[in-house]
C-alpha cells in the first residue's frame, strides 16, 4: 500500500446543537478554503453541498459534534462526528425521504429526507460508522484528480 | 439577463446587494425546500423562493448561486438581509407570487437549472 498522500490542511469546525440560525456557517467556510487552496470548482461545490447536509444534521439531530476537513493532494475527506443518539438502521437513513424532522424544521424548509442521499452522491466514498446511544461518524471522500473519480463524480 | 433586468420583470425591491445587479444570470430554480435547491448540479443559478431563514441565503453561498429572490411580498428579518450582504449574494424581494414571477421571468428566457432527479437516487 503506498502511503496516504500528505495533508495540505487540516481545520476543526464544531457543531453546536440546536443551533439552527448559525447551521450552514462551517460549509461556507469550507468552501471559501477550498476556493482559496485552488480547488476544483466542481470539488468545492460537491463539498459544499456534503456539508451543508452534514452540518444540518448534526445541528437538527444530534447533542453537538463537529465536522473536520482534510485537504490532501488528491481528495478532500469531511468527518462528521456527534455526540449521539446514533442511528440505528443505517440503510434507512440512506433511503431517499426517510425523515424524522420535527414539523418546525419542514417549516424552515428541512426535512425531505434527501440529505444523506445526497452526501452520497456528492462524495466519491461514503461511509456511515454509527452505535446507537453514543454517537455517529461519518466520512466523505472527495477525489480531486478527474481520473480517480468514483461512482458518482462525473455525472454531477 | 442582469439582475437589474429581473428586478424590473418582476418588480423587485433590492433588499442587499445594489452594487451586485450588473450580474448575468442565465437560469433559475424556484423551490421552497433546501434540499431541492442541494439537488441543483450548476452553479450561478437566481434562487427564487419563500424561504426567509438565513439557511434560504446559506444554501444560495454554499450552491454559489447568483442571487436570492424572494416572492409573495416576504421580508427577510434583518439578520438575513445583513448576512446575504456579507456573504455578497443579492438579495431581491418581490410582492409576485412564486408561479407569476417564475411564469415572467421563464417568458424573458430565464431556463432551468439542471438538477438531480428523485430518479438517481435509487440503488
Ligand atoms: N447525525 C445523525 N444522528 C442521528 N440521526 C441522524 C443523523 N443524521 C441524520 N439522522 C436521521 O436520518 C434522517 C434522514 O436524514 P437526511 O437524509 O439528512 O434527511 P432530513 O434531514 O431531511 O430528515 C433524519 O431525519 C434523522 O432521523
Ligand atoms: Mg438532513
Amino acid at each position: 500500500m503506498p502511503a496516504e498522500p500528505s495533508i495540505l490542511l487540516r481545520r476543526v469546525f464544531p457543531v453546536p446543537p440546536d443551533a439552527i440560525e448559525e447551521a450552514g456557517k462551517a460549509s461556507t467556510e469550507v468552501r471559501r478554503l477550498l476556493r482559496g487552496m485552488g480547488a476544483e470548482p466542481e470539488v468545492v461545490r460537491r463539498a459544499g453541498i456534503v456539508c451543508f447536509e452534514g452540518e444540518m444534521n448534526i445541528a437538527l439531530y444530534t447533542k453537538g459534534g463537529r465536522i473536520v476537513l482534510v485537504v490532501r493532494e488528491d481528495r478532500v475527506e469531511l468527518l462528521f462526528s456527534d455526540r449521539g443518539p446514533g442511528i440505528a438502521d443505517i440503510d434507512l437513513v440512506k433511503q431517499p425521504g426517510y425523515s424524522t424532522a420535527p414539523d418546525w424544521a419542514r417549516e424552515l424548509g428541512f426535512g425531505a429526507g434527501m440529505g444523506i442521499p445526497n452526501m452520497e452522491k456528492n462524495s466519491d466514498e461514503f461511509h456511515i460508522f454509527s452505535r446507537v446511544g453514543q454517537g455517529t461518524v461519518i466520512r466523505a471522500t472527495i477525489y480531486r484528480r478527474r481520473d480517480d473519480l468514483g461512482r458518482s463524480g462525473k455525472e454531477a | 439577463m442582469t439582475l437589474a433586468e429581473v428586478c424590473e420583470l418582476v418588480g423587485a425591491e433590492v433588499l442587499a446587494g445594489e452594487e451586485l445587479l450588473g450580474r448575468r444570470v442565465d437560469k433559475g430554480c424556484g423551490a421552497d425546500l433546501l434540499s431541492d435547491v442541494l439537488s441543483v448540479t450548476e452553479e450561478g443559478f437566481l434562487l427564487i423562493t419563500g424561504m426567509v431563514t438565513p439557511q434560504a441565503v446559506r444554501v444560495a453561498d454554499v450552491m454559489n448561486a447568483c442571487a436570492v429572490l424572494v416572492v409573495r411580498g416576504k421580508r427577510p428579518p434583518p439578520k438575513v438581509v445583513d448576512y446575504a450582504r456579507e456573504a455578497g449574494i443579492p438579495l431581491l424581494a418581490t410582492e409576485k407570487g412564486m408561479f407569476e414571477t417564475c411564469g415572467i421571468l421563464y417568458g424573458h428566457g430565464l431556463r432551468p437549472t439542471e438538477f438531480r432527479h428523485l430518479s438517481d437516487y435509487a440503488g
